[in-house]
């Protein structure tokens, strides 16, 4: 059966659209209301509720937390300061990425890791030798985010202490012990909250009364996915095929190839894929994950030529759309949609390195009345929508 | 001096829109505008401590899609949020809802009359293709058909070609839109009296016509043209009010090098041998470029700045009958609650009921608003009026302090031309009117009220400089729209003074927070087709 999250009672009550989506053996609901568009613009206009408690939770505690962590993540994990969150990926032995996610050091000597996908096992293997006790603590923890230009002043108004980006710290909101940091995936000023999951329901009520004076709303999946897509954050089993479930090398990803580069310390001495990346990075990676936005015009003409208005999806979509330059394909896009805020037509697409340069001239496949077109498109950089108040 | 190729008079949308087109084509542009903000009649003001009122416009109408991808108005701070709903509150304790979402917009239709919500999807089509027929005429500069100029003949053989390849029956319908009252082609259609007022409504906006009169139906249209752009939506309410276009345009024109002065009124275009070649201000500075735009509606601008003596006797005579009429008001409120509509079924509180995130609509039956346009036809303001409300605090928390609103009220008829004029004590007089209406429906909405501001159409002549307070520089009848528009043989943006051009809501198309007019003007000026 589908498992439920600790906000269920109250998100049950609120999805009057009955949309639900899976997450990681969960349901959650993909919209509250009839269309998704409101709960969308509620993230760039006020604050949105996301529940996203299906997330894998890890705590790892011990003298070697940090060790173990260092070894598993790309990331420097020893230099992490108490108080602080680093978004990482994670790669298997030939450096083809695993999971990405969050890890947060709570104390000294623990840390919590947030994962899409069970790592508990890929823990485990790695700590052999080290002193660290590994605790899934995905069903015992629940979280919500609160995304959007007014999450600021709703957290305060519960008594957050104030955060930068990327920090974390213990808060009581509402009389509920819990963690709150600044981490997000909307790619805007926001906050994800860690508590208890008995405690889960007094902070959905605390945050629903503390929110509204500031338009807060509980959001759903399609919107989250948008706001996503704008933040240029890829999605696990969309975006890339994690290592670990790929068929066929072909599918694998290094973090280099996701854009990831950033995330790769390789002057560490020691971490999963190590020697692998540091091959991959002597040779140049092969692909790029890349921006793209398609040319309004260009779209326009398709549609003219069969007699109608353009049409945009209502929706982000996910799946793999051709990408050519010229009569060669250049790569494939694996999200897409048309933004609202930026009134653009935007995806996330994988390029070949040699067409993966800012402002590339390239086409996209689109399906215009049941016949497969190309619509022109240029390769923009990430993120298509960063407002300052993200890191303010 | 610093030199400028253009001088624009007037920094509403218009003039901004124009602006920053020509900038972007690398003219040297100057703004002048008389307020100490731009915007025009699309700004936004903090009226009350803490409350933030989109003071004259207050939604997005038609606002094009090709200016907002061009300037990359998004870029620039422009937000465009949906209103996704329209309730018409009924006066026994009834509703009518009509919703975005087509299954529970069905539902409330056919709860009125099921024939109605089964029309209402074959009238939509209806209009849709209408739309499209009809939107190729926005983008460009109306051909006229009185001319001999070749390059006006090729676009009208090209608009005539394009008007062929409709179907027989779009063509009847489209003859019929254009020449009947919006509330006799929807008695064609529809039987819900509330209904057929919401919808009619929509055709008297800004006129001082009734839904009974001819040529109201056309107007019917506009709501599909916004339509047709899909989820690419273009109406709705701009985050931070309609001064958030400006900005946005603003910034866009300034970008792109264009200069912005405020608190600079244009007292007279300066003439010699029949073309202009600069501008003087009322604090006598005199300003010098070689083409000047006027984004002042017709009146202002040639009977005003330019004066009569330097046109011709026709044209000047075509400008005297060109009509505004202003008809429609404000009421601005901010509000220390929501209002509660006793009309809706009690389900949890206001500020979770999606329905007061959209329009508000005081529009019962044709009939109320006929009735409300017998008193503004002799000169009184309705009794009863018409009102399209929003709650911009419900999609925009920011524009009030936290838990507070803020309400739009647009309100017609108040006549320009009122029996006694204008006075504070008549100004009064039509808020309570406003609010006591409004007041039947959500009785808590008095004592809710922390302030009011109130705008009469002498107010909106007096504060914007729009002629008689019309909200589109001049009436947009058919009489005076497209190759009429502002008169004949002077709708393509030129006037009779060489150097002289107009921008403004005044030429085609006119009409709503659109930025068509400025953007077909720098277009006409760049020699450039749209």
């Amino acid at each position: 059966m589908l498992k439920t999250t600790p906000f269920h009672e109250r998100t049950a009550a609120l999805c009057v659209s009955h949309a639900w989506r899976r997450w990681a053996g969960h349901v959650v609901a993909s919209s509250y209301e009839l269309g998704h568009e409101r709960e969308y613009h509620v993230i760039r206009t006020a604050a949105a509720l996301f529940d996203v408690s299906p997330l894998y939770k890890y705590l790892v505690r011990g003298k070697d937390a940090s060790r173990l962590l260092d070894i598993v993540v790309t990331r420097n994990i020893q230099e992490l300061k108490i108080g602080r969150v680093a978004y990482t990926p994670w790669c298997d032995h030939a450096g083809k990425v695993i999971d990405d996610g969050t890890v947060a050091r709570l104390d000294e000597q623990v840390f919590r890791l947030t994962a899409a996908e069970p790592n508990l096992r890929w823990l485990e293997d790695n700590a052999a030798g080290l002193a660290v006790e590994i605790e899934d603590a995905s069903e015992r923890t629940a979280a919500l985010a609160v995304q959007g230009p007014a999450a600021g002043a709703i957290l305060a108004a519960l008594g957050a202490p104030p955060l930068k980006y990327f920090r974390i710290a213990p808060a009581r909101l509402g009389g509920v012990a819990a963690t709150v940091s600044r981490t997000g995936y909307t790619g805007d000023l926001g906050f994800e909250i860690w508590v208890e999951a008995a405690d889960a329901l007094a902070l959905w009520d605390a945050l629903v009364a503390a929110g509204a004076p500031y338009g807060l709303m509980p959001a759903g999946m399609l919107a989250l996915d948008m706001a996503r897509i704008e933040a240029g954050l890829m999605l696990i089993d969309v975006d890339y095929v994690p290592a670990r479930k790929a068929l066929i090398g072909s599918q694998t990803s290094s973090p280099f190839e996701l854009d990831l580069g950033w995330t790769v310390r390789l002057d560490k001495e020691r971490f999963v894929g190590r020697e692998a990346l540091v091959a991959e990075q002597a040779r140049g990676p092969q692909w790029q994950f890349v921006g793209i936005e398609l040319d309004w015009d260009s779209l326009e003409r398709l549609y003219a030529e069969v007699g109608l208005a353009t049409r945009l999806p209502a929706a982000a979509w996910r799946m793999s759309v051709p990408i050519y330059a010229g009569a060669e394909q250049a790569g494939y896009a694996t999200s897409g949609g048309w933004s609202p805020l930026l009134k653009k037509y935007i995806a996330l697409a994988h390029l070949r390195a040699p067409h993966a340069a800012p402002g590339t001239a390239l086409e996209m496949e689109i399906t215009v009345e049941h016949r497969r077109k190309r619509a022109a498109a240029s390769v923009v950089k990430k993120p298509f929508f960063d407002p300052p108040r993200k890191k303010a | 001096m610093k030199r400028h190729d253009v001088i624009i008079v007037g920094g509403g949308h218009n003039g901004l829109a124009c602006a920053a087109y020509l900038a972007r084509a690398g003219r040297k542009v100057l703004v002048l505008e008389r307020r100490e903000r731009v915007g025009g009649a699309a700004v936004s003001e903090e009226v009350f401590p803490g409350f933030r009122f989109s003071v004259f416009s207050y939604v997005v109408s038609l606002l094009r899609p090709e200016i907002i991808r061009e300037l990359e108005l998004p870029r620039h701070g422009l937000h465009i949020l949906p209103l996704e709903s329209t309730l018409t509150p009924l006066a026994n304790n009834d509703y009518l809802a009509q919703w975005s979402d087509h299954d529970r917009n069905r539902a409330e239709l056919a709860r009125h009359s099921p024939r109605d919500a089964e029309a209402y999807d074959e009238f939509g089509l209806l209009l849709h293709r209408m739309a499209r027929a009809v939107k190729p005429l926005l983008a460009t500069a109306p051909p006229d058909p009185a001319s001999l100029r070749p390059r006006e003949l090729l676009d009208l053989a090209r608009l005539g070609k394009y008007f062929r390849t409709l179907p027989a029956r779009d063509l009847n319908a489209l003859w019929k839109l254009l020449t009947m009252s919006a509330a006799d082609y929807l008695d064609e259609w529809f039987e819900s009296e509330a209904l057929k007022g919401t919808k009619s409504a929509s055709g008297i906006i800004g006129t001082l016509l009734g839904p009974r009169s001819p040529g109201t139906a056309y107007v019917l249209l506009h709501h599909y043209m916004g339509e047709l752009d899909g989820v690419f939506r273009a109406w709705g309410f701009a985050r931070g009010g309609n001064g958030s276009v400006s900005a946005a345009l603003g910034a866009a024109a300034q970008a792109h090098g264009a200069e912005i002065r405020t608190g600079a009124s244009v007292q007279r275009i300066l003439l010699s041998s029949g073309r202009a070649h600069g501008v003087v201000l009322e604090s006598g500075e005199e300003l010098r470029a070689s083409t000047i735009v006027s984004g002042a509606d017709p009146r202002r601008t040639f009977l005003g700045l330019v004066g009569e003596k330097a046109l011709p006797g026709d044209f000047v005579e075509s400008i005297r009958r060109y009509k505004f009429r202003g008809s429609s008001g404000k009421v601005n409120l901010a509000l220390a609650e929501l209002p509660r509509f006793t009309c809706l079924p009690e389900n949890g509180p206001p500020h979770l009921n999606p329905i007061y995130r959209g329009a508000i609509s005081i529009s019962p039956s044709v009939d109320y608003l006929e009735r409300a346009y017998d008193d503004a036809k002799y000169g009184e303001i309705s009794r009863r009026p018409y009102m399209d409300i929003i709650i911009p605090s419900m999609l925009d928390p920011s524009m009030a302090p936290p838990g507070r609103h803020v309400m739009s009220i647009f309100v017609q008829y108040a006549p320009y031309h009122l029996n006694g004029g204008w006075s504070d004590a008549r100004r009064e007089a039509f808020g309570d009117t406003v609010v006591d209406t409004l007041a039947e429906y959500a009785p808590n909405l008095k004592r809710a009220i922390l302030h009011r501001q109130v705008i009469t159409p002498a107010d909106i002549e007096r504060i914007v400089g729009l002629s008689e307070g019309n909200i589109f520089q001049g009436e947009l009848t058919l009489q005076q729209m497209f190759f009429l528009r502002p008169a004949p043989a002077w709708s393509r943006y030129r006037t009779p003074i060489d150097g002289l051009w107009q921008c403004g809501s005044g030429t085609h198309p006119g009409g709503g927070v659109m930025g068509a007019s400025g953007r077909n003007a720098a277009h006409a000026i760049l020699g450039r087709r749209a």
